[in-house]
């Protein structure tokens, strides 16, 4: 079985990512288990999916459009966004969309090439669960979430940015800190 | 200066203890090449043609006496004696050490510097007017909004793996020198209808390999939205720029293939989810940022001191050096000055460890502790007593920081070219060294008048050879190094881009050209008034391409064009 970081700590996961086959055709789709499907596979065959035994998740691309599963995330146990590249930074804003905009609260997790390096901003945009690529060491990856302890800007996991905290804590001087 | 708070500093500090792990990850093994890469470049450290080079920011181009005295232990300490100021306003080191940066970027920390963000795909150090709250005509300090800018760009989570780097700059009125038209975003502080303040939003513009100036997207923004719009802005282009390929992936070209009026929309949507969001500006934290700037407590002085006026009509070398040197300022009685890095012989932008020390020492006599650079790799006091002028000027002559050039020919911006960059196509220091040679004679200098010369060792334009009135931009010929003149190039309000002159040309032609181009210049203009780019404007380039390769290259361009067809 294999592990992922979720919440900051480092656990089994069950899930199985289904990707495009060579050709770009759709995964055969399990009989049983908990899978994560891509958004094409999810829009193309909703039914059949929502009538299977187990639980279902969806994974976006970079170029894939949240939108497309703003009403349907009641249906998901994850949602997952998939980086090619770790210097590809799409995911950072669809992870921010599917958070701020679109309202999902359930596990948002970043696949394909993520590493240790990039989990502090992953996590700044809304990512609470990470399946690192296979060499990465993932007790190690645990350190990479204290590397800062503040930050200026509103983001997913802090909705207001530091200049308004500084300003509820001390509205005349502004000088809290 | 801007202070910074404990939280300013706490960030700096722990980025530094970050990249430390990661230099002693990526020495152990444990972090490859493809993967350290962008850590470093975020850090500003680029693996150059014999070692690294350490882009340092320099917010702004803002510095006190104590950071430039930092820069100078630098230099001394762990390079060989120099640096080198560019024009995006920030100091290189091209000596360091790798293993050797996390204790320059700890000894940074000290004195509340950094390389955050130097380099790499992302917000880079944000760029403004070297005259900027001393300038007669602004509207807004742009200082104080370069520093809202730079705290919401530092450490943006969403933002660090945009598709290609990413310069904003901002000018703080309608006179631009702030260069807004030619980046990323350019944003230029205006009034709204009520006499509020805002900024017009220019999108897309850029040098590189396609030069094009920015289009407007907003005419006026409220000041209270400046961040969501940037969110905006970004968001759109984190996401649909192209990734494909790093020579069209700016911005400018998403602009270009979606249609300026199309992206405009798609940042207006975007937009209208995040206006008047969390990260709408309150003026509380406009006015905080404002205080944390240190202000020069000016004295109350006469317009015009009696003292300047007698020097300047007693001493002619003075009097040339002020005429260039010595700039208009808001306050009565004060005066800018440039310290001119350009002298004939020492590469444009250099400055040694001692000099570096000399000018603090400068500075905290005679302008209040600050100084500022500017993109074109001066170094400023902006704050002089005009009953200073003098003294300050016998002093900086000692230094051989007074060659009085400034908006003058020899006044070259030029990028370290290839002796250093690995970029490079052709070398640009001895280029600029041999033009300074040429146009030596003072009094010819300043009969020639007003001429910006830039150069650049690659079609990267790091020397904006594109808005140069004469530009130089090295070209490899089949493995040869040749130079490619345009002209007519301009920064500014009246910002335009050079056209090519004709054929490229070897390094040792280079001064002759340039001399033919002044000669046509000279001969052409109706008064000493008009300047080189008037006179570029209303003839066309024609007369001096006709006088650069002489009357048959008409004859030459057409058999050329005969025998590609052929």
């Amino acid at each position: 079985m294999a592990s992922i970081i979720k919440q900051r700590k480092v656990v089994a996961d069950n899930w199985q990512l289904l990707k495009p086959q060579a050709g770009g055709g759709a995964p055969p789709i399990p009989e049983s288990g908990d899978i994560i499907v891509p958004l094409a596979v999810w829009l193309d065959q909703r039914n059949a999916l929502l009538s299977r035994p187990g639980r279902l998740g969806v994974w976006l691309g970079g170029d894939d459009e949240p939108a497309l599963i703003a009403e349907d995330l009641k249906n998901f146990g994850v949602v997952a966004v998939h980086f090619p590249q770790f210097t590809d930074g799409r995911g950072y804003s669809l992870g921010r969309l599917l958070r701020e905009r679109y309202g999902w609260r359930g596990e948002l997790r970043a696949i394909g090439d993520v590493l240790r390096d990039q989990l502090l901003y992953l996590s700044r945009c809304g990512f609470d669960a990470f399946a690192l690529r296979e060499d990465q060491d993932l007790q190690a990856a645990l350190c990479a979430f204290s590397d800062f302890s503040e930050a200026y800007q509103a983001t997913a996991d802090q909705p207001l940015p530091l200049f308004r905290r500084r300003f509820l804590a001390s509205p005349d001087g502004m000088e809290w800190s | 200066m801007y202070i910074y708070d404990e939280i300013d500093q706490r960030l700096v500090e722990e980025r530094v203890a970050q990249y430390r792990d990661q230099t002693r990850r990526f020495l152990a093994g444990k972090l490859s090449e493809d993967e350290f890469r962008p850590l470093r470049l975020q850090n500003g450290l680029y693996i150059q043609r014999f070692a690294p080079m350490l882009r340092v920011a320099i917010p702004y181009g803002l510095l006190s006496s104590r950071q430039l005295r930092a820069l100078a232990y630098i230099a001394r300490t762990w390079d060989r004696g120099y640096g080198h100021f560019s024009t995006r306003q920030n100091i290189q080191f091209n000596w360091p050490k790798l293993e050797d940066v996390p204790d320059i970027l700890a000894k940074l920390a000290t004195v509340q510097m950094h390389a955050i963000q130097t380099s790499g795909n992302c917000v880079r150090n944000i760029t403004t007017d070297h005259f900027a709250g001393i300038a007669p005509d602004e509207i807004v300090d742009p200082l104080v909004w370069c520093e809202v800018v730079r705290q919401w760009s530092a450490f943006h989570p969403e933002f660090a793996y945009l598709p290609r780097k990413f310069k904003i700059a901002i000018a703080g009125g309608e006179q631009d020198r702030a260069a807004v038209q030619v980046h990323d975003i350019g944003l230029q502080a205006r009034r709204g209808p009520d006499g509020n303040v805002g900024f017009r939003v220019l999108v897309g513009g850029g040098l590189g390999r396609t030069p094009i100036i920015g289009v407007v997207v907003r005419e006026f923004l409220p000041w209270q939205h400046l961040l969501t719009y940037l969110d905006a802005i970004l968001r759109v282009y984190n996401r649909y720029g192209r990734r494909d390929n790093k020579y069209k992936a700016r911005i400018k070209i998403l602009v270009k293939e979606l249609a300026p009026e199309v992206f405009r929309r798609k940042v207006e949507q975007e937009w209208a989810h995040l206006k008047n969001g969390p990260a709408t500006l309150i003026i509380e934290e406009i006015g905080r940022i404002e205080r944390r700037f240190t202000r020069p407590g000016y004295q109350k002085l006469e317009p015009i001191a009696p003292e300047y006026t007698l020097e300047l009509g007693r001493d002619k070398g003075f009097a040339n050096w002020a005429r260039r040197n010595v700039h208009p300022h808001k306050m009565p009685g004060y005066a800018a000055v440039t310290l001119s890095l350009k002298k004939t012989g020492v590469p444009p932008g250099d400055a040694t460890a001692d000099q570096m020390d000399a000018v603090a020492d400068l500075a905290e006599r005679y302008s209040f502790g600050e100084l500022r650079v500017s993109h074109e790799q001066n170094l400023i006091l902006a704050d002089v007593r005009q009953s200073d002028l003098h003294a300050l000027w016998q002093e900086a002559r000692t230094l051989g920081l007074a060659t009085p050039n400034i908006g003058l020919l020899t006044n070259i911006i030029s990028c370290p070219g290839g002796d250093f960059c690995s970029l490079a196509n052709a070398k640009s220091i001895p280029v600029a060294e041999a033009i300074q040679r040429r146009f030596d004679d003072l009094d010819y200098l300043h009969d020639i008048g007003e001429l910006d010369l830039n150069i650049s060792g690659c079609m990267n334009s790091c020397g904006h050879h594109h808005v140069g009135h004469i530009g130089i931009l090295g070209v490899d010929k089949q493995g040869a190094e040749y130079y490619q003149i345009s002209i007519g190039g301009a920064q500014g309000n009246d910002a335009s881009l050079g056209k090519v002159l004709g054929p490229a040309v070897s390094q040792a032609e280079v001064p002759d050209v340039i001399e033919k181009l002044i000669e046509t210049y000279l001969a052409r203009r109706d008064s000493d008034e008009e300047r080189f780019i008037d006179v570029v404007r209303r003839i066309g380039i024609e007369p001096f391409k006709e006088h650069v390769y002489g009357l048959n290259h008409k004859a030459t361009e057409s058999r050329s064009r005969q025998l590609a067809a052929a």
